[in-house]
């Protein structure tokens, strides 16, 4: 790719930018967000088409025009979108094969296709029905099915963007042992992610794009993480996670023998007796891989699990009884849901609406709204979060994905609570603001609030809690103080390993 | 960053002008088409009697399409309470006050009723409200035993068909234009009050030029003829009731909450399912009313008394821009919708328009909007 230019209305979001990629080879493009890493892959693959950008597309010595995704298809070329973009209800087979199904005259050869479908997934090593519905499988096995899709249409060139976001650590695992086998097939890949462990781990080279425009192409070898950050957002990073003491004052929520059964399989625990507290000023971070039950737990303690739970709830020495999220809040609790755009935020809504939703009867009055003192409540968080948007009636959908953070952890934030609740409060978003967020969060402990963080980012909880809880199969399985959390014992915990 | 793109006010502002727009554009065509009959103050009167009925139904429909739901019903449940205030004033004597009562708690009740159904047993509402479209039609033919039954009090028919004295219509006049200018003021000064800046009071009146023209030029053309009609002030009783609980009450925030993600709203401590269960209960309210106007205009209550009117009430909010995903939509866009929809019927009905070709077009202006709209809001 060459001298891509590309323009949306009032913004360059591509500023000249080159990129290479050659058989078999793996290369790594980060940058941060809005640097314009999946633009450059959408005009790659066509999603943009010849003629909305400027620069040349070249594969295989020859200029291409693609007009769309199909057109970049046919060239070889295979995108995996951050967001999924499978059909749920279909099977594996259905997906793999949706748009291109073996049949004669409209009529689909159901025994080829399943039988094709195998084979693939034989040959990724994937252990996966073809016939079982996408949506019945969990988010880590999903993504392996899109890369099988991907890789059914016989791709050259394949991208990848955020694949790990979802992934549990053998997941990943999975997910690298099959990439590492297509490049030596000769599949050259683009890999985009916040990740530079893998990044590292994986790449040939890296590419670094900040504000459009290419920082640098290096080989992986010659870099390192802390010079790729420092590239990235074009400063110096020293330890992205700020030294603090807290103090810790009494005890603000204890929570006891909590026991949350799965939706679907009405006996199954996926909290098993779990105990915990949490002190005025302390961060206690809970560890574990996905499926140990740390969102259950969260949402079971908020009133908010939508399956059957039990539990005792004291807030500040008082057993509080909390059946919804509306008592919870009342209680004191606050919960920066994970998924911010599935449970935290109305996106075609203003961030003023976003932000005082939770809190409007403590900012406006119980029966009326009053827009002024609303619009007072929201400047406080925007302020002090540094929201980037012109104004509080910004739509929130319109946000980059740190930005919206911020404003659901705004909105908590305006409940005035005694303890947060975090759930994954930096995923997809990226380097800048996560350091801004783990800021606030110091910041908030500092003040006196209690903190509960569940992270999948095993740095990102070490970094951050004064004590690690660690969760395994809905069991508590260490509990460690941040002298005696090193990223081996919490893992051995987290595994089952203890 | 590209965080630019404008607000949620102006988008909707801006819709509004364009369906004023559209409006004015239908009204000059019938005006000139029905050689200066559309744009008469009697017509006008007509028109704004004539759609009333259902505006009241849309305004309560679009507060549960906001919420993201649906009410098939409407249509059958207005003559179903149709059909009961007119027997509880004729065969069961219960007296005007008490009759008018009645219908009102019937809407409320078989509101309350579909709502529990649809929030609490999480059965789709269009499900439903499909079957009590079917159901309470049959409850009014059960009810009337498939007879028109007529009603011969006159203080309730004045309902549907009286006009309030020219003098009443400009204490109302007076009474609003107060208001507006005393709404003015007070936004100008909580700017100020709130530390938000200096109080732009002359910005603020001159916002509050256009409603105050707007009120007297209604006043005057309403008294033009023989002042304003009865259904007309009950109409702009529920719209305002409506706007007000759309853009200033927790309440009305939270159906756009509901509509916008469901999710999102229940985690933030809203109860869904109560405001799903209120938003239908106040529907049922307005249907009740709205039967009562019915009711009263014809001067009885008749088997098929309302039916289809649920899809002009729907047609009105979508017609307003309002989303059928739930989320968004306004009253004052729904009452537009009212008044479009009204306007085709009276203008082609003006033009002996034939009864087919009428339901044709306004079928296909329906889609046509709707498509418009859909195209214009991709471009954004």
């Amino acid at each position: 790719m060459r001298n891509i230019v590309k323009e949306f209305p009032g913004v360059r979001a591509l500023d000249g930018v080159s990129f290479t990629l050659e058989a078999g080879e793996f290369h790594s493009l980060v940058g941060e967000n809005g640097a314009g890493k999946s633009t450059l892959m959408k005009t790659l693959s066509g999603v943009y088409p010849f003629g909305t950008y400027e620069g040349d597309i070249i594969i295989d010595d020859e200029v291409r025009q693609f007009r769309g995704i199909r057109d970049s298809e046919h060239a070889g070329v295979a995108i995996i979108f951050q967001e999924l973009s499978l059909v749920k209800e279909l099977t594996v087979g259905e997906n793999i094969f949706l748009g291109k199904e073996p049949s004669k005259l409209g009529v689909i050869n159901w025994s080829e296709l399943y039988h094709r479908t195998s084979k693939l997934l034989q040959d990724l090593n994937l252990d996966i029905d073809p016939r079982v519905q996408v949506g019945n499988l969990g988010i880590g096995q999903q993504q392996l099915v899109e890369i099988a899709k991907a890789l059914s249409k016989e791709a050259k060139i394949l991208v990848l963007d955020e694949p790990t976001a979802a992934l549990t650590e053998s997941e990943v695992e999975t997910l690298f042992t099959i990439l590492r086998d297509l490049k030596k097939r000769g599949v050259g890949m683009v890999y985009i992610s916040h990740k530079l462990n893998e990044v590292f781990e994986m790449s040939d080279r890296i590419t670094v794009l900040r504000d459009g425009k290419t920082i640098g192409t290096h080989n992986a070898a010659d870099l390192t993480k802390d010079k790729v950050i420092e590239l990235m957002v074009g400063r110096e990073v020293g330890n992205i996670f700020p030294e603090c003491h807290h103090d810790f004052g009494e005890t603000v929520l204890e929570v006891k023998n909590l026991t949350a059964y799965s939706i679907d399989a009405v006996n199954k625990k996926v909290v098993d007796d779990v105990s915990f507290h949490v002190r005025k000023g302390e961060v206690l971070g809970i560890a574990g891989l996905m499926g140990a039950g740390r969102t259950e737990l969260l949402m079971s303690i908020f009133g908010a699990w939508a399956g059957k739970y039990s539990r005792e709830v004291i807030v500040e020495g008082k057993s509080v009884h909390l059946d919804s999220p509306a008592s919870a809040i009342r209680e004191g609790i606050g919960f920066v849901t994970e998924d911010r755009k599935r449970f935290g935020l109305i996106l075609e809504q203003t961030i003023l609406d976003n932000m005082t939703l939770a809190g409007l009867k403590r900012i406006s009055g119980a029966f009326l709204t009053n827009r002024t003192r609303e619009t007072i409540a929201a400047k406080g968080p925007m302020k002090s979060l540094r929201v980037k948007a012109n104004s509080p009636l910004t739509v929130a959908g319109t946000l980059s994905g740190g930005n919206q953070q911020k404003v659901v952890l705004g909105k908590w934030l305006l409940t005035n609570p005694k303890v947060l609740f975090l759930d994954e409060p930096t995923r997809g978003i990226d380097v800048g603001a996560k350091q801004e967020i783990y800021a606030e969060i110091n910041k908030l402990a500092e003040q006196g609030l209690a903190i509960v963080l569940v992270s999948s980012e095993l740095p990102e909880v070490l970094g951050l809690s004064d004590r690690v809880m660690v969760l395994h199969e809905g069991r508590v399985t260490g509990e460690f103080t941040r002298a005696d959390a090193t990223p081996e014992k919490v893992m051995a915990a987290a595994t089952g390993n203890h | 960053m590209a965080e630019n793109k404008e607000s949620k006010v102006s988008t909707t502002t801006l819709r509004a002008y364009v369906m004023i727009g559209v409006l004015a554009l239908i009204w000059a065509y019938f005006h000139w088409a029905t050689g200066s009959i559309f744009l008469t103050p009697t017509n006008l009167s007509n028109l704004a009697t004539q759609m009333s009925v259902t505006a009241i139904l849309a305004v309560g429909m679009l507060m549960v399409i906001v919420s993201g739901n649906i009410d098939l019903s409407v249509g059958s449940v207005l003559g179903f309470a149709g059909g009961i205030a007119a027997l509880s004033m004729t065969t069961y004597e219960f007296g005007l006050v008490p009759s008018i009562i009645f219908a009102i708690l019937v809407g409320v009740a078989i509101g309350v009723f579909q709502g529990a159904l649809t929030a609490y047993l999480n059965i789709p509402a269009f499900i439903v409200t499909l079957g009590g479209l079917l159901a309470w039609r049959g409850a009014v033919k059960w009810l009337l035993g498939g007879y028109t039954v007529p009603v011969a009090d006159e203080t309730f028919k004045a309902i549907g068909n009286e006009y309030i004295l020219p003098v009443g219509g400009w204490i109302i006049a007076a009474v609003a234009i107060a208001f507006v200018v005393l709404m003015a003021y007070r936004n100008a000064r909580s700017v100020k009050d709130y530390g938000l800046g200096e109080a732009n009071y002359g910005g603020e009146m001159l916002k509050a030029i256009i409603p105050v023209v707007g009120v007297v030029a209604f006043i005057w053309v309403m008294n033009a003829y023989r002042g304003i009609p009865v259904p007309v002030i009950i109409l702009l009783g529920v719209a305002l009731l409506g706007a007000f609980i759309t853009n200033s009450t927790t309440f009305g925030r939270y159906l756009y909450a509901i509509g916008g993600n469901a999710d999102a709203a229940r985690l933030s401590g809203i109860d869904n399912k109560r405001q799903v269960l209120k938003v239908y209960a106040l529907l049922g309210a307005f249907t009740g009313i709205a039967a009562l106007i019915f009711t009263a205009r014809v001067g009885s209550a008749a088997p098929d008394a309302g039916v289809l009117k649920e899809l002009d009430a729907i047609a009105a909010c979508v017609i307003g821009g309002a989303s059928l995903m739930g989320g968004r939509g306004t009253v004052f866009g729904a009452c537009l919708g009212a008044l479009i929809m009204a306007s085709l019927d009276n203008g082609m009905s003006l033009l002996n328009v034939r009864d087919f070709m009428q339901d044709i077009i306004k079928g296909s202006i329906l889609v046509i909007a709707v498509g418009l709209d859909m195209f214009g809001r991709r471009g954004t």
